[in-house]
């Protein structure tokens, strides 16, 4: 057990923001939230899943939209209790713990604050090791844990809660409804015992992202190498170094899609949709999802969202594993480059480099 | 001939430039508390009595954000809710600046969704209420920012007209959308800091005319802005917070100019800091992601500069480290050359030689040799960070303080041009025009932004730039989902060289 103030956000946020993988949104505004959270609250207790009881009730919570949304429309600061409420009101029993979906971006802040504001201690870990854009991206999917009841609320006050025949479907239809509340809302989901949270989580993410944006923060003021601090922390790829000189991006049904082009020594192309999912070197691929494609500024080794992606910006573009669950066939059913609609088959990082174990 | 004038902290330098783009005259003269006199003691000191146009750039507003000084207490009205009451107006300012920048704070309703349709409708009694209270409070200029305005800016100019009908013409009203980009904290943080100093704005664009007519010099009068583009006395006065990053951004392209170089690196050295840069192309290398000003986080597009704590006013210690504390303008009272009792860096120059200022019999067995070498290794280890390559990258030293380097380490090709001394009032002297287009197009992607970058140019041609010399230096795309025909909301800036004739005609 240990707790997370407000002197730990900084590191846990650069870190949160390289596991996003371009996508999850900028955590500056996540930051933003828990800091003030903390502030008006105190600290955020942490359990690693080992010290979670057995019987515990283990609610995600979470924001679902579209990251340049948030960067505008700021939260009202009710979402996250008004959707936990209305998740226990349904249950018929309160949360003992929260925990992060996701601890790419701005979801490995959300649940902070949210922590902080309803009291609850927090587990460290999250369901996808990285972000993912589609709610049923979870390990809980592929044990067949359903991610409903889903509570959905908007800063507006509305409310919805969803029960589904399948993770997918929960994914549908709240999407649909987070469009029309406004591009940016909160979720309360996926509950957990504590017996699951072994097959459930990836874990030790919230230490992981804050080793993470630690290491690159010291390696910045003893003028060593960002990158290769980020490198040594993740066990992953350098995989092209260069400029960004071209971005094209296009928002449809609530996610920001699009390319980008660097040029260096040769070129790499990047896709996106939310999240870098596909990256060819010259033409040929050399990374695809579900493994971490990350992009980080060259010299200061801070990450870059796909929305701040634009010309001009000098960055090196990593590759790390992802949890092993999810190069199984179900996994990558789930988070493959297919299922994104790219006609590649995935090309796992492991086995081809050394370095990557 | 045009005259260029820089407007620093400490000195204020001008150079007279002619019609063949040639340096003229050069002059330093120390900044005045009234801005005017400095102003006119340089353009006296050029001996010029006509010109075709007066550019100055200054760090004059940029200084009172840092120096939290001169600023007006600002209300800060926020169109909105229920959504962003999280996270109000000035949320993440250092306390000592927002104390000097916070008159209030109001959350309103207003302010759009995404795709334009409203959050919740504008009060306008609640309007009324704020414009009450603001002038309750004495309060005389206002910062407005509503969610989504560079997508529709409805709210914010349906409640700068009930503000305005409320509280008269005396009261300054600054609108987001005018001002910034997506990214609702950054650009309200914009706004905020350009309403705070909308009065000193004020005062000193006047005290620029004066000092003009002091001089005799009927000329136009234009302000450099953080792109290097120039913009009008009104829109000067208007829009402050567009000057913040003039200063690097003149001195990087004055370097470019009296160099002859386009991709190098610039060192510019005063008598407090060493700023580097790096130009691709002829424009300073831009900062990526945040740009923190005076520690408030903006989305403006600022050059990136690496500053550390060396110039030629450094104090130089018993044990031969020198910096970052500075003797400032203080220098030609408080060094030993100019008879004070301070050893400094430039006593360091003078001893070694490699420059004459002052006396330099005060300075003779001075230990200069081990200090310089750590005054040349520092300022090359800073440009070596900013380099992106091993490949061989000129090094361009301008600035007062540049005589306190001769050689750098591990670079090949330093030079000092003539005049680097005066390089940012040169800089602000060669200064470009801009044209710019910021609407909603539809169709496929490629006509949009071929059409869009036309129109941008022949906008810029119209602002006084020389046809041929224009290219596009900016380019954002903001996609307005669920419109009909793949809308985009296409923002392209345009620049080239300013053409005097058309200024003339």
């Amino acid at each position: 057990m240990r707790e997370i103030g407000i002197d730990r956000l900084d590191d846990l946020a650069r870190g949160a923001g390289i596991l996003g993988t371009g996508g999850g949104g900028d955590p500056y505004v996540g930051k933003l939230l828990a800091r003030e959270a903390i502030r008006r609250h105190g600290p955020v207790t942490v359990y690693d899943i080992d010290e979670v009881p057995a019987d515990a009730t283990v609610v995600a919570v979470s924001g679902m939209g579209a990251p340049t949304v948030l960067l505008e429309k700021l939260p009202a600061g009710t979402e996250e209790l008004t959707a936990l409420r209305a998740l226990e009101a349904v249950l018929g029993r309160p949360a003992t713990h929260i925990v992060p979906i996701e601890i790419g971006g701005v979801n490995s802040m959300i649940p902070i604050a949210a922590a902080a504001q309803a009291g609850l201690p927090l587990v460290d870990g999250d369901a996808m090791g990285r972000a993912f854009p589609e709610a049923q991206m979870v390990l809980p999917t592929l044990m067949g844990v359903p991610n409903t009841p889903m509570a959905v609320a908007d800063d507006k006050g509305n409310t919805l809660v969803v029960d589904t025949v399948s993770n997918q479907w929960a994914e549908r239809i709240t999407r649909a409804a987070c469009v029309q509340m406004g591009c940016q809302v909160s979720c309360a989901d996926t509950v957990l015992r504590g017996d699951q949270l072994r097959d459930g989580l990836v874990p030790a993410t919230l230490t992981l992202a804050e080793n993470l944006g630690k290491a690159v923060r010291r390696a910045r003021a003893a003028n060593a190498d960002p990158v290769r601090a980020a490198l040594d922390v993740l066990g992953g790829v350098k995989l092209f170094t260069g400029k960004v000189v071209d971005v094209e991006r296009r928002t449809t049904g609530g996610f920001a899609r699009g390319n980008a082009r660097l040029e260096g020594t040769g070129t790499l192309e990047l896709s996106f949709q939310n999240e870098h999912l596909l990256a060819r070197r010259d033409g040929e691929i050399v990374a695809t999802t579900p493994d971490l494609i990350c992009v980080l500024d060259t010299d200061s080794g801070e990450p870059v969202t796909t929305e701040a992606m634009r010309y001009g910006l000098r960055v090196t573009v990593i590759a790390a594993p992802c949890d092993p669950r999810w190069a199984s066939p179900a996994g990558l059913e789930l988070a493959g480059p297919r299922y994104f609609g790219y006609d590649c088959d995935y090309l796992p990082l492991r086995g081809r480099y050394a370095q990557v174990t | 001939m045009r005259i260029g004038i820089d407007v620093g902290g400490t000195n204020t330098d001008a150079a007279l430039i002619g019609d063949g783009g040639q340096v003229l005259a050069t002059v330093k003269s120390p900044t005045t508390e009234d801005v005017t006199g400095g102003v006119a003691a340089a353009i006296a000191g050029l001996g010029a009595t006509e010109a075709s146009a007066v550019m100055i750039g200054t760090t004059h507003f940029v200084n009172a954000l840092v120096e939290a000084a001169r600023l007006e207490p600002v209300a800060a009205v926020r169109l909105g809710l229920p959504a962003t009451a999280a996270l109000p107006p000035l949320v993440d300012w250092p306390d000592r600046l927002r104390e000097a920048v916070e008159g209030a704070v109001y959350l309103c309703h207003g302010g759009h969704e995404y795709d334009g349709t409203p959050i919740s409708a504008l009060d306008p009694g609640e309007l009324r209420r704020v414009a009450a209270d603001i002038r309750a409070r004495g309060l005389r200029t206002v910062a407005i920012s509503s969610v989504f305005s560079p997508v529709s800016a409805d709210s914010e100019r349906q409640a700068a007209d009930i503000l305005a009908a409320e509280l008269g013409p005396e009261v300054h009203l600054s609108l987001s959308h005018e001002i910034g980009r997506v990214g609702l904290l950054a650009r309200e943080n914009a706004t905020i800091v350009n309403a705070a100093l909308r009065p000193l704005a004020g005062r000193t664009v006047a005290a620029f005319a004066e000092a003009l007519a002091v001089a005799g010099i009927r000329a136009p009068l234009f302000l450099s802005q953080n792109d290097g583009t120039l913009m009008d006395v009104d829109h000067a006065r208007r829009y402050p917070v567009a000057t913040f990053a003039s200063g690097p951004t003149n001195s990087m392209r004055g370097a470019a100019y009296l160099s002859g170089l386009t991709d190098c690196a610039v060192v510019d050295i005063g008598g407090t800091t060493t700023d580097v840069g790096i130009l691709n192309g002829g424009f300073p290398r831009e900062a990526a992601g945040e740009a923190l000003v005076a520690e408030v986080r903006t989305n403006f597009r600022i050059p990136d500069v690496l500053s550390i704590g060396i110039g030629g006013g450094s104090i130089v210690a018993p044990e031969g480290s020198v910096g970052p504390r500075s003797v400032g303008y203080r220098l030609t009272a408080e060094a030993l050359v100019f008879g004070g009792g301070t050893l400094t860096a430039t006593d360091l120059a003078v001893a070694a030689g490699q420059a004459v200022v002052g006396d330099p019999a005060r300075v003779t067995g001075v230990d200069h040799e081990r200090p310089l070498k750590i005054i040349a290794e520092r300022v090359a280890e800073a440009v070596d960070r900013m380099r992106t390559s091993a490949a061989p990258l000129p090094v361009v030293l301008v600035g007062g303080g540049s005589i306190l380097v001769g050689e750098l380490p591990g670079f090949a090709d330093v030079r000092r041009p003539d005049h680097y001394e005066v390089a940012n009032a040169v800089g602000a002297a060669i200064a470009q025009v801009g044209g710019e287009v910021d609407r909603v197009f539809s169709g496929p992607r490629e006509s949009v932004l071929a059409e869009a970058k036309n129109e941008a140019v022949a906008r810029a041609e119209r602002a006084g730039a020389r046809a041929g010399s224009v290219r596009i230096v900016d380019v954002e795309e903001l996609p307005l989902a669920y419109l009909p025909g793949d809308a985009t909301r296409v923002r392209i800036k345009a620049v080239g060289d300013l053409d005097l004739e058309k200024i003339d005609a």
